[in-house]
């Protein structure tokens, strides 16, 4: 796997499609598809064990994971053009959602976030995830690269709207990783250092005004993350438990199943976002260097797809999703490991739930479709 | 124009991906020594947590306060119950597994329309109920066949419950399960182990206090998890019982008072600003939402035309109506704008000058000669039409309110109704247009945009009982700690209001006296000779009479009839309660609404001035001999 190479702009004159073999005919990636299945598998065998044995959840999550492959499936036959023509149309819809969530969500007291679609569940933030990238990189393929400023300024509103729209709701995670896409695509588009370290000291400044906006569970998350022995019956209680399971998992780990802190219970939320832990306790510091290097490895992947991509706006696109993909990880263990403050944001593809699941899947079968549908066109 | 330039895009793009892709080793690489740093340096550390982390933290909830009446009738208590209960993440087939409870434990579909409602609020491993308060035969039935239900089970709490049921349901309001709204304004963990909280009422302005403070136990678990022992507990602390001014007894007697009339009663001692009664009919069963209302139950309340769920005491706002004479009297006689023994003529209407519209008195053919004393003993409009006009509508509203008009009270109950004191710049504020002298002249007599509350009307009431004392009314009297049995009292709190000149206001209350003792008094059929009482009728129109047409109460149908109220203090010369009654399309004041009132001042003063004796008194008075 290489990322980089003198020879990336000339293709072999022959038809890539064949020479991938039948995988990209049906448009999947192959070392894309391998690693994700991997990490999903990994993912079931820890889940087994966090569930406490249960074979029904994991026998849920298993469906999950189906539907979720299918749906990458599916999106990977989208060809690329058709994805950037729907960009601003997805980003309107998606950003008109989020107002009538505010304007309605409140007749439900939240019950009303979500779309019920049987086995999974549907919030509009969620497809805004998708949707912002998608939104940027069609709007900055347009002209050349890198953006004029203003240009670049519309680009940031662009963020901007929806990411307050479901900071208000209140989710700051999910608000978090929508903007992190917005700016990823920025960055990769080449936008100069300038900005960026003004937006990093834009954002240190804000962080007062940020305290200001804050509910107070969420003060209480960032005062726990500064203090967790201070709050040993709520949020701390996570956090502390959390690093005793992965501290005392050691080089090998207790042994699959034998996690005291999972199977007895201390470990809160072991199934979902503190699923890392368990893996931690169980299979050690050898367990969780597997598991990092299947993640970098996907990443790599994308990256890769990234920068073979034949246009702009698949080049962005495949970029920013890839990313994200990257902060999820990293935020999610940083959390668990006591780096972050505790933030709502899964494990992907590892911990319990369907939500943010059928998010990254989508998002990987748009970059199996943007890779899959190149051209051998030369430019 | 620049034209796209592919590969120079495409290596631009390279670089910043090859940025990205060392940024993201570089930081799995700062997550990985973050990780080697717990488990290998910090490794020995944390096994012997682990292995001493046989101690487990379990959250003590601690028991909700009571509430007691002012003679220690309790309010509010605490039951044990029992529920059953399942984990949806442990049950394969819910539906399946409710039929099959059926067989041995009757739900009810109100049953499981709150189970399927509660278990989408919460997550798969949270116990959700889904029959509350089974009897004891219930749950041993269940008992027998547990084993039968994996994921099932019963369980044991203390559950709120009103004993009052109707009487007192918007002054206690209710508790009901902690929802996503609510955890965004607690602390969570001191609510570890609450399910219910305060939604309304006191139990909602005092919760915090009726709370108290979660507890810990530290148990140490064997292998399998199973509590061994309990290492240490640091107990809940109880949250504190309220001791209410408000005494049940005599809010029961001014609902009954109100008849089959939907209404208000606000009794305040006028010493301390205690809120003795603060009745609002009709009303509704608290305990119905400790559980959970059914939609359906909740529909019904909500859609009855009578409104059972408002609270009238605190949010209802009625035109003042004649009541509001006093108040603009002793403004006159302040303000110097009228003097006690001013005369004028009351030909039956009123006329701006140089305007054709007559103001109407009640009285069709007039009152003749008019001074202060019989225009608030008579309840003269004209006289008022008048001297509102001369005073000016300025004048007017500043004197008004610092009796509390247009303001809300500040009573220790959330969500009061501030109602409107009309004044030019209420009106420029709000409707953007300038104020017309006709407003003046109708305000004059609590009609056209004044509003007030009857608690507002019972606090003004008290202010001028007690010489210019204006007592923020408030509902508990004191606070007690359920171990030490230590009382906090509620201080009383007052503005007090400035006299210009005290002979003003001593005539107003001997005109007040009037009213109820005087030949012509509208309330003279509450008189009594065991007390003296001060008061004023007022009658509040529903709609509007036109201008040659006659107001016929006999002949209006009930819902157009007008509001009957009354606000009263007694015993003259030391006045221990100051009351305001609201009866809705009662028709006249003096004959709906003053009843009431004596009703529950005889029921209060006759055993404090007469002690045992009373009893004998009430009986043979009959608490106001009118209909």
């Amino acid at each position: 796997m290489r990322l980089s190479g003198p020879d990336l702009g000339d293709l072999t004159p022959t038809d890539p499609n064949r020479r991938l073999g039948v995988l990209a005919r049906i448009h999947l990636d192959l070392p894309l598809l391998t690693g994700l299945v991997l990490v999903a598998t990994f993912g079931l065998v820890v889940l087994y064990s966090a569930s406490g044995q249960d074979m029904a959840q994991v026998e849920r999550q298993l469906l999950r994971f189906g539907l979720a492959f299918g749906i990458m499936f599916g999106v990977a036959q989208i060809r690329p053009e058709q994805l950037s023509r729907w960009s601003p149309w997805l980003y309107l819809i998606g950003t008109l959602m989020l107002v009538g969530v505010l304007a309605f969500g409140d007749i439900g007291k939240g019950a009303q976030r979500w779309l019920d679609l049987g086995v999974i569940r549907f919030q509009p933030s969620e497809m805004v995830k998708l949707a912002v990238p998608m939104m940027i990189a069609w709007y900055l393929a347009d002209k050349p690269l890198p953006p004029s400023w203003s240009r670049l300024g519309l680009a940031a509103a662009l963020i901007i709207v929806p990411v307050l729209l479901i900071a208000k709701q209140p989710d700051l995670g999910t608000s978090l990783l929508v903007a992190s896409a917005g700016i990823f695509v920025l960055f990769l588009a080449g936008i100069s250092w300038r900005p960026i370290l003004g937006l990093l000291t834009l954002a240190g400044a804000a962080a007062p005004v940020a305290w200001y906006l804050m509910r107070d569970y969420q003060k209480q998350r960032v005062l726990t993350f500064l203090g967790p022995e201070k709050d040993p019956l709520g949020a701390g209680y996570h956090i502390i438990q959390s690093k005793i399971a992965i501290g005392s998992g050691g080089i090998w780990g207790k042994g699959w199943l034998n996690g005291t802190q999972s199977q007895l219970d201390f470990l809160p939320e072991r199934h979902t976002d503190f699923i890392f832990a368990v893996l931690s306790e169980e299979f050690g510091l050898v367990g969780v260097s597997l598991l990092l290097a299947l993640y970098l490895f996907v990443i790599l992947r994308g990256l890769y797809i990234a920068s073979r991509a034949q246009d702009t706006y698949g080049r962005l696109l495949a970029g920013s999703l890839t990313l994200v993909f990257f902060v999820y990880l990293f935020v999610n263990v940083g959390m668990v490991s006591g780096l972050l403050p505790v933030v709502g944001v899964p494990l992907p593809l590892v911990s319990y739930g369907g939500t943010s699941l059928v998010t990254l899947m989508t998002g990987f079968g748009m970059l199996m479709s943007i890779h899959t549908h190149r051209k051998l066109l030369p430019r | 124009m620049q034209i796209k330039d592919h590969l120079r895009e495409e290596q631009a793009f390279l670089g910043r991906a090859i940025i990205a892709g060392l940024l993201v080793i570089l930081s799995l690489g700062l997550l990985l020594a973050r990780l080697a740093q717990l488990q290998i340096v910090e490794h020995d550390h944390f096994t012997t947590l682990s292995k001493d982390n046989r101690v487990k933290l379990i959250p003590l909830p601690p028991t909700r306060g009571l509430v007691y009446d002012r003679k220690g009738v309790l309010l509010a208590q605490n039951r044990p119950a029992y529920s059953l209960e399942l984990v949806p993440e442990q049950v394969k087939d819910i539906d399946a597994t409710l039929q099959r409870l059926r067989q041995y434990i009757p739900i009810s579909e109100d049953d499981l329309e709150r189970f399927q409602r509660l278990k989408q609020r919460k997550r798969r491993f949270d116990s959700v109920p889904i029959r509350v308060n089974l009897d004891l035969e219930e749950a041993a039935r269940f008992a027998v066949v547990r084993h039968l239900f994996p994921g099932v089970d019963i369980k044991a709490q203390l559950l709120r419950h009103y004993t009052s049921g109707t009487a007192a349901a918007h002054v206690l309001g209710y508790v009901g399960r902690i929802s996503k709204k609510d955890l965004e304004s607690i602390d969570p963990s001191n609510y570890a182990g609450t399910s219910h909280i305060g939604k309304t009422g006191l139990e909602k302005s005092y919760e915090a206090l009726l709370h108290g403070a979660v507890g810990v136990q530290q148990v140490e678990v064997n292998s399998v998890g199973r509590i061994v022992r309990v290492l240490e507990e640091t107990p809940p602390l109880p949250g504190q019982d309220l001791h209410l001014n408000l005494d049940i007894d005599l809010q029961k007697i001014a609902l009954e008072a109100l008849g089959d009339h939907n209404g208000a009663v606000v009794a305040i001692d006028p010493r301390t600003g205690g809120v003795l009664v603060l009745a609002s009919k009709p009303g509704y069963d608290p305990n119905l939402f400790v559980e959970g209302v059914s939609s359906k139950a909740y529909k019904a309340l909500r859609e009855d035309r009578d409104r059972p769920l408002y609270d009238r005491a605190l949010r209802g706002q009625y035109p003042p109506g004649s009541t509001v004479k006093p108040f603009i009297g002793l403004a006159g006689l302040e303000t110097g704008t009228i003097r006690y023994d001013t005369s004028i003529y009351c030909p039956g209407y009123y006329q701006l000058l140089g305007h054709e519209h007559k103001y109407r008195d009640w009285k069709k053919w007039g009152h003749g000669p008019v001074d202060l004393d019989k225009a608030i003993t008579q309840s003269c409009d004209v006289y008022y039409y008048k001297l509102a006009h001369d005073m000016g509508i300025d004048a007017m509203s500043g004197f008004l309110a610092q009796f509390g008009f247009g303001q809300r009270t500040g009573i220790d109950l959330t969500g009061e109704s501030r109602g409107i004191l009309p004044s030019r710049e209420w009106k420029r504020r709000t409707k953007r247009q300038p104020w017309y002298p006709g407003e003046t002249v109708i305000a004059g007599i609590g009609q056209g945009y004044f509003l007030t509350t009857p608690l507002q009307l019972a606090t003004a009431t008290a202010a001028i009982a007690n010489n210019g004392h204006l007592m923020t009314p408030h509902v508990v009297a004191y606070l007690e700690d359920r171990q030490s049995h230590a009382r906090s009292p509620i201080p009383p709190n007052q503005k007090t209001i400035p006299i210009h000149e005290q002979a003003d206001w001593d005539d107003v209350r001997t005109a007040m006296s009037h009213v109820v003792k005087g030949l012509h008094g509208t309330a003279k059929r509450i008189r009594t000779d065991f007390y003296a009482i001060a008061g004023k009728t007022g009658t509040a129109q529903v709609f509007s009479v036109g201008q040659e047409e006659e107001y016929e109460a006999e002949n209006a149908s009930k819902k157009n009839r007008d509001h009957a109220l009354f606000i009263a203090y007694a015993p003259i010369e030391d006045p221990q309660i100051a009351i305001a009654v609201v009866v809705e399309n009662g028709g006249h004041g003096g004959s709906a609404a003053a009843p009431v009132a004596r009703k529950v001042m005889d029921a209060y003063l006759l055993p404090r001035l007469y002690g045992d004796a009373a009893d004998g008194l009430v009986d043979r008075k009959g608490g106001g001999t009118s209909s």
